[in-house]
Formats: structure tokens, C-alpha cells, sequence
């Protein structure tokens, strides 16, 4: 006879993607952008990525640890968020401002508001827009980056957007080839929409994230630039548009569950950050225009609430 | 509705195991001892007939059933009442058991006699005194099924052939090897019911049993087969029901109140079995296996026959289990040794080594949303999950945590290895509770 068998509730089976698992695959579908922008911006953006990626970790790990919490810096989200931060900053930025952006992160935004799972908004982006307002001279001040492709030209160090905004025309800003394979001025990750887009392409692939927020956002952001008179085809490529787009508007925690919510979370994340790309004084809004969606998310699932198959009201 | 805009319902997609299905069933020999509790249903408990000391034989009953919801019971070999002992059923109820020492003779009891069946009250009468329950799993007494209020409007028998259930193949077997009396079984209920149509739904991951019933039902027009999409849980009740016919089961009603009455293939064919010879549910196939198990394969059984006793006959344990589930590993229940019994609705006893046997650690809840796509009735486990830990009833009421049927897909597809199945059921619980107050 055999006894002291394990007793649980049943399915005994359990698919193998894990919290940890997906967060492995987001790390890795950003390393294309990554290199890119080692490629792009040398050395210092290497240091800027190790340094921004180290403080996210560590505060995650030491504020376990002081609050007596379960240790959860072993689901990889703090890397993701160190990640994507690190990707949001110029190359020139201070070393110590991208590490306060980082502790902002992690502590301010996700621990404090109970870990994963219960931050109401996007660690990264957050801590990018609080840089920006602490530190603007520095969060504006560009590389100019290295042409490390032949056929493209040697470009300005203001990014392409800041040169529309302040009244530049197209013909100062690179090319749709330079705007592709990153060589432009702007933030490190942010400018490679390629690196990008094959990243964000392997997240759908592997089930990581669907197609419906990358999808809506994309679409919104041309039909809207059509409307507003920009270039369609320059701002899916320009700006943050496409890590917006495939990493940062994804984000499990602050974008709405159902499918339909995410439709909703698209559109709204297109249609303001076009308006201020056009209207506003900032040369660029996505983080601006996820961080308002992450604050109506709960209101989008309240409002996409699915009636159950068979439900009666 | 549903046949112009027909949608598939959700589900997950896991890995079928089906190791034994080319292995056709075998019968074991009688063992010593058999026990045969008096709660082998869905129901009240059944009164025990037999005293310690009596002769029994097989087919003779020794309970019988109280109330509405219940079913008999008849002892499954021939022998001597050794004991009347309180049994604990794996899902924690306690009933009475009659324990039997065979004598190896199986001697049959002068009350199995043939039935005849002229009409809906005679099949009835047959499936009450067959004692036979859901073998699908559910164990719901079969006479009330075929018993609906209203007959009338009833006019499909759903027959649930999917076996869904990784590792389980009994149901695969018996209609591979048992077609004609599968075949039997359905034109019996169809004709007494006064049916207009059956159709069978089996999963496209058995392609021997749907040729097979498709030959053999050629020139039936009213008995159709269905192929179904291989995915979990396609032979749950209600997602049978929509796949086969586009009917939806309303929350609160009964599948007859759509129209339809949904019986297992192993139910139906015991049925005809027992209408053909008047030998009552006294023997069960099933299926053995898991990692710890030395040879897995479908075995027939005697109703009371231990595990331990079973998995001797399957050459043993390969090395000692970790886990021994009653059903399969999404749904089956597992149990704290290998002391247990099979009883009526048993259709897997899969016995796994530690390394299959892991325990999750449960982490936040990163609403990923994957179990809301999982859902096959489209749920919101997440939030119920949330509900639950608040012990907000409003929201349990208004997430609606009773249609669940606790298939198990949320937990199954839940990154942060959450056992929101089990929530939702304590949701119920919590639910029930509130509203007795």
C-alpha cells in the first residue's frame, strides 16, 4: 500500500508558461533594439542599459527583503523594466539620473503600490515621464548617433520629431531607411523601429502578448497623423511609436484584459499621442498617452465586462 | 441561434497522452475483496440491504436508492458480507460500504432477468434498476435524466463521445470494440424518448471510433456522427452540447429545457447491455496508467475493486507514485492513497512518480488575461479569483461564479500558477453559504 500521496486541487497539469518564462521572452525580443542602439550610440549605451537594468533589480530584491515580502525579483519583470527604461533615456544622460529613474520605477510605481500585478501604471514609462520633468535639459539632450550602416547619411543630433516640432521641415530630418534601422537621434532603444518590430513580432509568435493593442495603435497613429496633416508612413516609424506600440502598451498589469478593452486601449493611446505630436508642445507623446490609458484600464475592463456563455441577466 | 454565426467556444489545448488507446480492454481477475460504497452517484446516499454473514451474488442489489436523487447498487461479485464499514469517499463524504469476500465463483443472482421494454416508462424502470449513473464522470442517476418534465420538447440525444481527458481512452475503446451495442443503447433512448435525432460528438483525435461509427450509422438517417476539434473540455456539458447542436444551456436549466438530453457512450451501451441480458452496472472499464505505472491499459473491472488491487494487476508501480489521481489530470480527483475504491462513475486511475507530481508555487496574478481566453463559457476567472479573497458576494453574483464547472482550464493556462479553478469553486461555497444566511 502506499500512502502520504500529494493531495490537490485538480488540474494536475499545468502549461508550462510561467510569469518568469514571459518575462525571459520580453528581455529577449528587446536584445535586437539593443544592439542596435550599441550600434548606434557606442559604449555608453551598454553602460546606460547594465546600469538602468542593475538598479531595477537590486531595489526590487532589497525591498523584498527590508519589507520581509515574498523575493519576486526572480519573475524577470524588474529586467523588463530596466529594460525599457534604459531604452526611454538619450545615451548622454548621466549615469546617477538613470539610476534615481530606476529606484523611481520599481519603488515608487510598482513595490509601493503592492508589487506585480497591483501597479496601476507602467513602471517605465512613469519613471521616463518623471526624468523628463526632473530633468528635462538632460532628458533632451541627443547623441548624435554613428552611421554604422554605409548607405545611410550621417544625421543631426535632434531627434526627428523635436525637429517638426520646432518648426523644421521635413527635409532636416533623416531619411525613411535612417528612421528604420535606428540611425537618428533620440532615445536608445526607441529608434530602431525595425529591431522593434521583429521583437514585437516574435512576442505575437511565441503568444507572449496579441496583435490587437500593437495592431490598433499602429493603425490609429496613421489615420490620425492622415488627419492631422503629418507624415502617416514617418510617425509609425519616428519616435517611440513602435516600442510604445509592442512593449510598453502591452504591459500586462496596466492594459485592459479582454480583447475588445485592449481595442479601446489602442485607439485612445493613438489618437493622444498624435495630438500632441501635432498640437502639443512636446515633440512627443507616446508615454504621455499610455500613461493616461494606464489610468482608465480599470474602467475599460468594467466596461468590456464579457456576459458569460449561457449567462442570463 | 449559432448556425449562421457559428462560433467555437474556448479552451485549452493539452498535450492527449493517449497511451493506451490501441489497447483493448482487459478483463481482470476477481479479487479477494471487493467494497462497495453506497454513494457511487451524484446524490443522497442509498440504504444498505445485506447484513454481515449473507450470501450475496452478482447482480443481486444490497442498496438501494432513497429519495430522488439516487441510485441502486448490486453487488459485483458472488460471495459473503464480511463487514458494513464507514467509507470516506475521495470527495470527503462519508457513506456506508458493504465489504464482500468473493468466493471466485460469480454466481449469478436469480434477479438479473431479462427487462422488456415497450415504451419510456419501461426504460426508465430499466436504467433504475440497472442502477446506472453517468459513467461519463458526472455519476448523475440515469432514470431521472431520461425522465425530464418536459419530454415533449425534447427531441436530440447529445452523445458524448468527445474523452476530452488527456490519458483517459475507455470511452475510445468501447467504441471501437462495443460499436453495435453503443449503436443499441442510442436507438433505444431515441425510440422510447421518441427522439427525432442523436448525435455523437467524439474529437477528432480518434479517428478509428468516428469511421467506425460513421460505417456502421450509413443508413441511419436520424444518428449522426460529429467531429469534433481535439481541444479541452469539448465533452463538458454544455460546450458538447452548443458544438453538437448550436444549442445554448441556459444558467439555472437543465439540458432538456434546450431540448436536448446528453448521455456518456459507456452509459448507453450499459444500458443496452443491461436491456440485452438484465445484468445491472456490476463491472467497470477503465483506464490505468501515468509514469508510475509498469504496464498501462484498459482494464474491466468488478465495482468495488481496490486500486492497489488494479495496479498490482498493471505489474505494479514502476517506482513509488508521488500522486494517484481517480479521473483524469484536469478534472480527476486525487487521492491521499492507494487504498481506494472504483466505483461507478471511475474512468481513469492514473498513478504519476514525483517528477509529474510537482507543486506550484501560486505568485500575483499579472492579469495577463489568459485564463479569460481560456474560459470555455467566458468567465472572468481573474476577477472571480479577486472576488473571492475580498469575499465581495456582489461581485461573486454579478461574475456569475456558478455557471463554472470547475474544468480547470484558468488554472491550467495561469502564468502565475494561481489554482483559480479551486477558487472558484470555494467562491461557490462562499456564495452558498451567504445566501442560506
Amino acid at each position: 500500500m502506499v500512502s502520504k500521496l500529494t493531495v490537490s486541487p485538480s488540474p494536475h497539469i499545468k502549461s508550462p508558461v510561467s510569469t518568469s518564462s514571459i518575462m525571459m521572452n520580453v528581455s529577449a525580443a528587446l536584445i535586437p533594439a539593443g544592439i542596435v542602439s550599441v550600434l548606434t550610440f557606442g559604449y555608453r549605451a551598454l553602460i546606460l542599459i547594465a546600469v538602468t537594468v542593475a538598479t531595477c533589480v537590486l531595489t526590487e530584491y532589497l525591498f523584498c527583503r527590508l519589507m520581509k515580502q515574498r523575493q519576486t525579483v526572480g519573475d524577470f519583470s524588474a529586467v523588463v523594466t530596466g529594460l525599457l527604461l534604459a531604452y526611454n533615456l538619450p545615451s548622454t544622460l548621466p549615469i546617477w539620473m538613470a539610476v534615481v529613474g530606476g529606484i523611481f520605477a520599481i519603488l515608487f510605481v510598482k513595490c509601493l503600490f503592492g508589487g506585480i500585478g497591483d501597479n496601476f501604471a507602467n513602471p517605465a514609462i512613469t519613471a521616463r515621464i518623471f526624468l523628463l520633468v526632473a530633468f528635462s535639459k538632460e532628458m533632451t539632450t541627443w547623441a548624435n548617433p554613428n552611421s554604422y550602416v554605409k548607405a545611410c547619411e550621417t544625421v543631426t543630433g535632434a531627434t526627428p520629431l523635436a525637429i517638426l516640432t520646432t518648426g523644421g521641415s521635413v527635409m532636416d530630418t533623416p531619411n525613411m531607411l535612417n528612421m528604420l534601422l535606428g540611425v537618428r537621434g533620440g532615445c536608445l532603444g526607441e529608434t530602431a523601429a525595425l529591431a522593434l518590430l521583429i521583437g514585437g513580432i516574435y512576442l505575437i509568435y511565441k503568444k507572449v502578448i496579441t496583435a490587437t493593442i500593437p495592431v490598433t495603435i499602429l493603425v490609429t497613429v496613421f489615420v490620425m497623423s492622415l488627419i492631422t496633416g503629418l507624415n502617416p508612413f514617418y510617425m509609425l516609424v519616428s519616435g517611440g511609436t513602435m516600442i510604445a506600440a509592442f512593449f510598453m502598451a502591452t504591459d500586462y498589469v496596466t492594459s485592459p484584459v479582454r480583447e475588445s478593452g485592449k481595442i479601446i486601449f489602442g485607439i485612445g493611446v493613438g489618437v493622444i499621442a498624435v495630438l500632441i505630436r501635432a498640437y502639443g508642445s512636446y515633440p512627443e507623446g507616446m508615454s504621455f498617452a499610455i500613461l493616461l490609458m494606464n489610468i482608465v484600464t480599470p474602467h475599460i475592463n468594467k466596461l468590456t465586462k464579457k456576459m458569460p456563455f449561457g449567462g442570463v441577466k | 441561434m449559432g448556425k449562421l454565426f457559428h462560433r467555437s467556444l474556448n479552451g485549452v489545448h493539452v498535450e492527449h497522452h493517449k497511451n493506451t488507446a490501441d489497447k483493448k480492454a482487459v478483463k481482470m481477475p476477481i479479487p479477494k475483496q471487493v467494497t462497495l460504497p453506497m454513494i457511487q452517484h451524484m446524490g443522497s446516499e442509498s440504504e444498505v440491504l445485506v447484513k454481515v454473514g449473507d450470501e450475496v451474488k452478482v447482480g443481486q442489489k444490497i442498496g438501494e436508492g432513497q429519495g430522488f436523487l439516487c441510485a441502486d447498487v448490486h453487488s459485483s461479485v458472488s460471495g459473503t458480507v464480511k463487514s458494513i464499514i464507514d467509507y470516506l469517499t475521495p470527495m470527503g463524504a462519508t457513506c456506508k460500504a458493504v465489504v464482500i469476500e468473493t468466493d471466485g465463483l460469480q454466481a449469478v443472482s436469480e434477479t438479473v432477468v431479462k427487462p422488456e421494454i415497450k415504451n419510456q416508462k419501461d426504460l426508465i424502470e430499466a436504467a433504475k434498476n440497472c442502477g446506472l449513473v453517468g459513467l461519463g464522470g458526472a455519476g448523475f442517476p440515469t432514470h431521472i435524466k431520461l425522465n425530464p418534465k418536459n419530454i415533449d420538447t425534447v427531441d436530440t440525444l447529445v452523445v458524448n463521445g468527445a474523452e476530452c481527458e488527456p490519458y483517459i481512452t475507455c470511452d475510445t475503446r468501447l467504441m471501437i470494440d462495443n460499436t453495435e451495442l453503443l449503436i443499441e443503447g442510442i436507438k433505444l433512448v431515441v425510440k422510447h424518448l421518441n427522439l427525432k435525432e442523436a448525435v455523437i460528438g467524439i474529437e477528432n483525435n480518434k479517428p478509428e471510433a468516428i469511421e467506425k461509427l460513421t460505417n456502421l450509422l450509413k443508413d441511419e438517417a436520424n444518428i449522426n456522427v460529429k467531429t469534433l476539434k481535439s481541444q479541452y473540455p469539448q465533452g463538458g456539458e454544455k460546450v458538447l452540447a452548443f458544438e453538437c447542436t448550436g444549442r445554448v444551456i441556459k444558467e439555472g436549466a437543465l439540458p432538456a429545457d434546450s431540448g436536448v438530453i446528453i448521455c456518456n457512450v459507456t452509459t448507453l451501451a450499459t444500458l443496452a447491455d443491461y436491456v440485452n441480458t438484465g445484468m445491472p452496472l456490476v463491472e467497470k472499464t477503465l483506464t490505468v496508467d501515468g509514469s508510475a505505472i509498469k504496464n498501462p491499459q484498459n482494464i474491466t473491472v468488478p465495482l468495488g475493486t481496490s486500486v492497489s488491487d488494479l495496479v498490482e494487476f498493471c505489474g505494479g508501480y514502476v517506482d513509488t507514485p508521488k500522486k494517484i489521481l481517480m479521473g483524469g489530470p484536469m478534472m480527476g480527483i486525487a487521492l491521499p492513497s492507494d487504498e481506494y475504491i472504483v466505483i461507478k462513475n471511475t474512468n481513469a486511475i492514473l498513478a504519476f512518480l514525483p517528477k509529474d507530481a510537482e507543486i506550484f508555487e501560486e505568485t500575483a496574478c499579472i492579469r495577463c488575461g489568459r485564463c479569460m481566453r481560456a474560459c470555455p463559457i467566458d468567465l472572468s476567472p481573474a476577477m472571480l479569483d479577486s472576488a473571492y479573497h475580498t469575499k465581495n458576494i456582489e461581485a461573486l453574483k454579478d461574475l456569475k461564479v456558478n455557471l463554472c464547472m470547475e474544468c480547470g482550464c484558468c488554472s491550467y493556462v495561469c502564468p502565475a500558477r494561481r489554482p483559480l479553478a479551486m477558487y472558484n469553486k470555494l467562491g461557490k461555497q462562499l456564495l452558498r453559504q451567504q445566501q442560506q444566511k
